[in-house]
């Protein structure tokens, strides 16, 4: 680890301070959305289609509302006055053509599992029982589930206003420049790249209890949510109808998101709307199969690539039409992920003269698509790395040496990569740095070295590079809302700061963890900053009330902007404690500094005013200095002006049973680079994670939809989320670029892990089957596939 | 539907394996409940109804495990048992290696070999190997009890020769002859854990030469299938590199309409069956001749 | 049908349909720390003990536990102290979201009561049966060894 400075009393920022949230988490303590239990407590369970395309000609539902313990039976009819739920982030400059879901579909559904009717019951065992006693005539239309089908002539047509079942078609970067030079180049590769659907799988599903109070009108929803106050927006807002004021939106902890839960989820209406119509407190928790197939999925593109270079390995050109599958009916910000998250990072970590990029957003019958972890990040870096190799390929260059010709050089930030990043431009980045210290520690020379000799022995052992750079911090709102974008939002983060009367303080902050340690995180920095014990440190979040808004947890903008956020409202604190301090110090303003939680007179830090006998005095106000507003507190509000980018190299070493196709992954090291790091224990699980979650995609899952709409891999049973077993033990290290956006220099390290690994597995696959003229392999690399490929290749 | 908790049923819980016998007999949609790792998952999610669950852990005696000359393991002997046993793992260690990694460390806690093999997976791991090494199955029913040959109990996919009314009460192995090894390899699916394709070998070596050979295929087909080309193969083998090689291209001629999934073709699970079926085999006559 | 089940060294007593999983029975004692993260039995988020052995109380009726003894996450350490895994765990960064942690708290307790010295290989192999999405795993391996290490 890089983390050499010396530790000065109280400051904990860059430590590994243990998690304050884990007594809870260990102990059995901690409540999740399923263990709310209020008095009177309804159960919730929902009857979905078993069709990819229907039409719904009738419900009857008579049988199941007889049924013992059943309260009540609703179908999509029930809430018809509920609009369907808002698409809150469209991909800018063009027309996208809106399917959203109501809270129940009323006559037509478009993707197995969506919902038709719910069962309102005393148990979750009667409610479950009556799922089966209601009778739906559905009248089945014809299916289509792969996305280059869906937009062929002929396809079924899955919704009126989409013809061609194209959402969008988006294109940026300056197409003609990028065919001249493709024309120009000495070489030009192409490829199909299948970058394969993904379950997300947080271990806690989806869940949400409301009730409703007559006397006021007003609703308490909890819900498993990464951003609780953009769920009261949306709902109140764009759904509801009502006041923000009337609803207050609570996230318990939440048993991880991975994306999954940013979004408005007609069943999060639904049962909001179910409090209002039964009277009485009501809870739904998803099926983990219910999970795989109503949740939303991630990836799922296909993408055409051309890449054309010089002999010399240098990259002038890279172009892609992409087919996004966006599912049935649009999730909350479908159109947003592989538009500006996907489309606006293709140049990597290289100086690409010449970029253009056109998507296509395409309805299929399948479940939903949106942000999961990385959410267009690993897409982009997936298509640019796949691109590195195949020129290196092409060439008969070391995959090494044509990434070091292409970076960009640590002297040319801020880099504009070709203007596809709309006005926003790379922080900073030495990604050389990072290279060299991960080829050290794989020992490049003496791999390639043991790979030859293994190639003697009929072994194929192989070393995948992944050099990637990615965007995170979101965002400026100024640059969220340039025309081109399409966000329905801005994304500053929020901080509430309370010193109480005894030293003590409440920091409620907008951010919305679930299992990213924010509390650790930001408690380090108050401490550091305040100068007081982590322990007199209370984060609080997940709660609209009282608190100011706040965006939420996604896109690893959670110390990037939210731990900013914090770090101002401090600095005016700690001016106010100095004021204060001073006043009581009998001195001037300007004499005193107020440093390691106390404000003394310059050169006399022994005659000192410790920041609790400032926080008394200031919440007493017996004496404070003229025109000072009694107690220790501020809100504050951070909007970035830049986003950030890190950046590192992952390696993967792999060897492969050639008999049975069996990848087996040997070693991984990751050499990252986030800036500068708040707690490098919480940062290096962020990376393990992440690493598992990116190499599991390039390796083992993948959701499979067959020809009628039917999700295979609909369980855990064949879905395959890895196991301890599936890995080696990871080698984690960093490099330190501090970003100059923000004052804490911090980058984002959340989902780095998933973005990088992907494609470092798989340039160490077909670097191991090389011998064998393999030039590329779509995911998962599954024994077959990789067994057909060996086959194919020897026939 | 989506449900992930059973529909009603009535539950019993005999003292005796003759109270158990009546019980079901009485009532045709009444299952036993062994372990409840197969059978558990399937009511909840409502794809298996019975009208009763009739409980055997409380008849006395059901979980033995006894080593005399041949293995006899009770039906509810668990899967950890069977794993942690030193009579099996003395005698039979490859049996003792499969119970060791059949589903996972909970499962193995709770599952039963009787369980189990009533069940009747395709996919799982006991009913190859109990073919390999040629096991009985004992049952008791209204009509008393019998024993079936492992090759006649396994009858298709989830489909045994128990008759409605009838439980498995304990399975037999014979002991394995001197100069005797056998070996079970498994392609687990990274999901489930179950078998895409496993092999269970048993060789008998005299004097360096091959006596009596079984090579038994899991996952393909249902039930599992004798590899007997193979088998025969290597009867008179000294089990050189080069003869294993030519026994096991034999393998695939006994896994006519071998099932293929989302995770692997038929065509792939027949070619993991012959690399597989190869280091069974190697491993088995290492070990005879340990 | 009536079940008595000792729960963490009480003795609780119910009225119970046959059908109610011991995971359920559980949960509505109050016991929450028992998660349920799956439907067909694969993740173990819901491991407890049962008369001393792991085992995953989705995959269990709680007429089959009538008069066997129980230990969930509540009932693991004594005194209202930590155990040496829940420390382990702790002190590891052995947990992110947590979901799944008390089932692999569990389980580690049995893996390690079965082989107090585990390899790395034997850790990996006997926390199978438990899924976690957050960890990648690596600190959750260091917490076992860790917790083997202390134990020794």
């Amino acid at each position: 680890m890089t983390v050499t400075e010396e530790r000065q009393t109280t400051t904990l920022v860059g430590e590994s301070v243990k998690r304050v949230e884990d007594a809870r988490l260990i102990t059995g303590e901690a409540k999740y959305l399923d263990d709310l239990n209020l008095p009177g407590m309804a159960h919730v369970a929902i009857l979905r289609s078993p069709y990819a395309h229907a039409r719904i000609n009738g419900i009857d539902t008579s049988k199941a509302a007889e049924h013992p313990g059943v309260i009540a039976v609703y179908t999509g009819k029930d809430f018809e006055d509920l609009p369907a739920l808002p698409c809150a982030w469209q991909a800018g400059g063009v027309e996208n053509f809106v399917n959203t879901p109501r809270v129940l579909e009323i006559d037509r559904v478009t993707f197995t599992g969506a919902a038709v009717a719910v069962v309102v019951a005393e148990t979750k065992y009667a409610a479950e029982d009556a799922l089966g006693l209601i009778e739906v005539d559905y009248e089945p239309l014809d299916v289509v589930v792969d996305v280059e089908a869906a937009v062929a002539e002929g396809a079924p047509q899955i919704h009126e206003n989409a013809p061609g079942n194209i959402v969008m078609d988006w294109s940026i970067g300056d197409a003609g420049a990028t065919d001249k030079a493709l024309g120009e180049a000495d070489v030009v590769v192409k490829e199909r790249l299948v970058n394969q659907r993904l379950i997300p799988t947080p271990m806690e599903g989806r869940g949400a209890a409301a009730t409703y109070e007559p006397s006021t009108g007003e609703y308490t929803v909890w819900m498993t949510s990464q951003d609780p106050h953009i769920m009261r927006l949306l709902m109140t807002a764009f759904v509801f109808g009502i006041p923000e004021t009337k609803m207050r939106c609570i996230a318990l902890h939440v048993g991880g998101g991975f994306g999954t839960k940013i979004f408005l989820y007609h069943e999060y209406v639904l049962i909001a709307a179910l409090a209002q119509k039964v009277g009485r407190p009501v809870k739904w928790m998803e099926t983990r199969r219910e999970n795989y197939v109503a949740t939303t999925h991630g990836r799922d593109h296909v993408a055409y690539l051309e890449v054309g270079a010089k002999r010399d390995g240098t990259i002038t050109a890279l172009k892609t039409k992409t087919y996004a599958n966006l599912g049935g009916i649009l999730s909350t910000i479908a159109p947003g992920i592989p538009t500006t998250l996907y489309g606006r990072m293709l140049s990597g970590a290289y100086r690409i003269p010449n970029i253009s990029c056109q998507v296509l957003g395409v309805y299929t019958n399948t479940g939903m698509v949106d942000a999961y972890r990385g959410a267009g990040r690993p897409e982009a870096t997936y298509l640019v790395e796949r691109a590195v190799d195949l020129v290196a390929a092409e060439l008969g260059l070391d995959p090494v040496d044509v990434r070091r010709r292409n970076f960009i050089p640590p002297d040319a930030f801020p880099y504009d990569p070709a203007g596809i990043l709309n006005g926003l431009e790379y922080d900073t980045g030495d990604y050389e740095k990072a290279l060299d210290r991960a080829l050290e520690i794989v020992d490049y020379e003496g791999f390639r070295r043991e790979q030859e000799a293994a190639r003697k022995q009929g072994r194929y052992r192989g070393i995948g590079f992944s050099t990637y750079v990615e965007i995170c911090g979101a965002a400026p709102s100024a640059w969220i809302g340039t025309v081109g974008e399409g966000w329905g939002a801005s994304m500053w983060e929020s901080a509430m700061i309370r010193v109480h009367l005894t030293g003590k303080a409440v920091v409620t902050i907008g951010t919305q963890p679930q299992g990213q340690g924010h509390a650790t995180t930001v408690s380090q920095i108050v401490a550091s900053e305040l100068g007081i014990p982590i322990e007199d440190v209370t984060v609080e979040l997940g709660d609209t009330l009282n608190a100011p808004f706040g965006y939420g947890t996604y896109a690893s903008r959670s110390a990037a902007v939210g731990g900013v956020a914090v770090y101002n409202s401090l600095q005016k604190i700690k001016a106010k404690a100095r004021r204060i301090g001073a006043h009581m110090l009998e001195a001037d303003v300007e004499d005193v500094e107020f440093a390691d939680g106390k404000a003394f007179v310059k050169g006399a830090p022994d005659t000192a005013k410790t920041i609790q006998e400032i926080a008394g005095a200031a919440a007493l106000a017996y004496d404070l200095p003229e025109g000072e507003e009694p107690f220790l507190d501020d809100t504050t509000y951070y909007d970035p002006p830049n986003c950030t980018f890190p950046f590192g190299t992952h390696i993967a070493v792999v060897e492969i049973d050639a008999e049975t196709g069996e990848v087996s992954l040997e070693r991984y090291i990751a050499v990252d680079d986030v800036g500068k790091v708040i707690n490098p224990m919480i940062v290096d699980g962020q990376v393990h994670g992440g690493i598992a979650q990116g190499i599991a995609q390039a390796l083992w899952e993948s959701g499979v939809y067959d020809e009628d709409g039917q999700l295979r891999t609909s369980s855990l049973m064949n879905y395959a989320v890895p196991k301890a077993e599936f890995f080696p033990p990871f080698e984690v290290e960093r490099t330190e670029t501090p970003t100059d956006v923000n004052p804490l220099g911090v980058k984002g390290a959340g989902e780095t892990g998933t973005i990088a690994s992907t494609p470092a597995v798989v340039n160490a696959v077909v670097d191991a089957l090389m011998p064998l003229g393999i030039r590329h392999l779509d995911m998962p690399l599954t024994p077959e596939r990789v067994w057909q490929a060996i086959e194919q290749a020897k026939a | 539907m989506y449900t992930m908790r059973p529909a009603e049923f009535d539950y019993h819980a005999p003292t005796s394996l003759e109270e158990a016998l009546t019980l079901l007999a009485e009532d045709e949609g009444s299952r036993p409940l062994a372990g409840g790792q197969s059978l558990i998952p399937l009511l909840k999610l409502r794809l298996a109804l019975p009208s009763a669950l009739v409980d055997l852990r409380r008849i006395p005696g059901l979980d033995e495990i006894s080593a005399n000359g041949g293995l006899t393991l009770g039906a509810r002997a668990t899967h950890r048992s069977v794993a942690e046993s030193d009579a099996v793992r003395s005698g039979w260690p490859a049996l003792a290696e499969l119970a060791a990694q059949l589903g996972d460390p909970q499962v193995r806690n709770c599952g039963t070999i009787g369980g189990s093999i009533s069940h009747a997976d395709p996919a799982a791991d006991y009913p190859t190997m109990l073919k390999a090494l040629g096991a009985t199955v004992t049952a008791k029913g209204p009509d008393g009890e019998r024993t079936l040959a492992a090759d006649d109990f396994f009858q298709g996919v989830f489909a045994t020769a128990l008759e409605t009314g009838e439980l498995v009460t304990s399975v037999t192995v014979p002991a394995l002859a001197a100069g005797t090894g056998a070996a079970y390899v498994k392609h687990r699916h990274p999901a489930s854990f179950y078998a895409v394709a496993a092999v269970a070998a048993v060789v008998s070596v005299e004097d360096g030469a091959c006596t009596d050979a079984r090579v038994t295929v899991g996952g393909v087909t249902a039930p599992p299938a004798h590899a007997e080309a193979a088998a025969e193969a290597l009867r008179g083998s000294s089990g050189s590199e080069e003869e294993i090689a030519a026994a096991v291209a034999q393998v695939p001629e006994a896994l006519t309409g071998a099932r293929g999934d989302t995770y692997a073709s038929g065509e792939y699970r027949t070619h993991l069956a012959k690399v597989l079926a190869g280091r069974a085999i190697a491993a088995a006559f290492e070990r005879a001749a340990a | 049908m009536h079940v008595a089940i000792t729960v963490n060294g009480v003795r609780r007593e119910a009225d119970l349909e046959p059908r109610v999983l011991l995971v359920d029975f559980l949960r509505d004692l109050g016991l929450t720390g028992t998660k349920i993260a799956c439907d067909t039995s694969q993740c173990g988020a819901c491991t407890i003990h049962l008369d001393g052995t792991a085992v995953k109380s989705c995959a269990v009726l709680a007429v089959q536990a009538d008069g066997g003894a129980v230990t969930t996450i509540e009932g693991l350490a004594s005194n209202g102290g930590l155990h040496a895994v829940q420390e382990a765990f702790h002190d590891q960064h052995g947990l992110q979201c947590g979901f799944c942690t008390p089932g692999m708290i569990m389980t580690t307790v049995d893996l390690l009561a079965g082989n107090p010295e585990p390899t790395d290989a034997e850790i990996r192999h006997g926390l199978e049966g438990n899924l976690c999405r957050c960890t990648g795993y690596e600190n959750i391996v260091r917490a076992v060894r860790q917790a083997a290490e202390v134990a020794r």
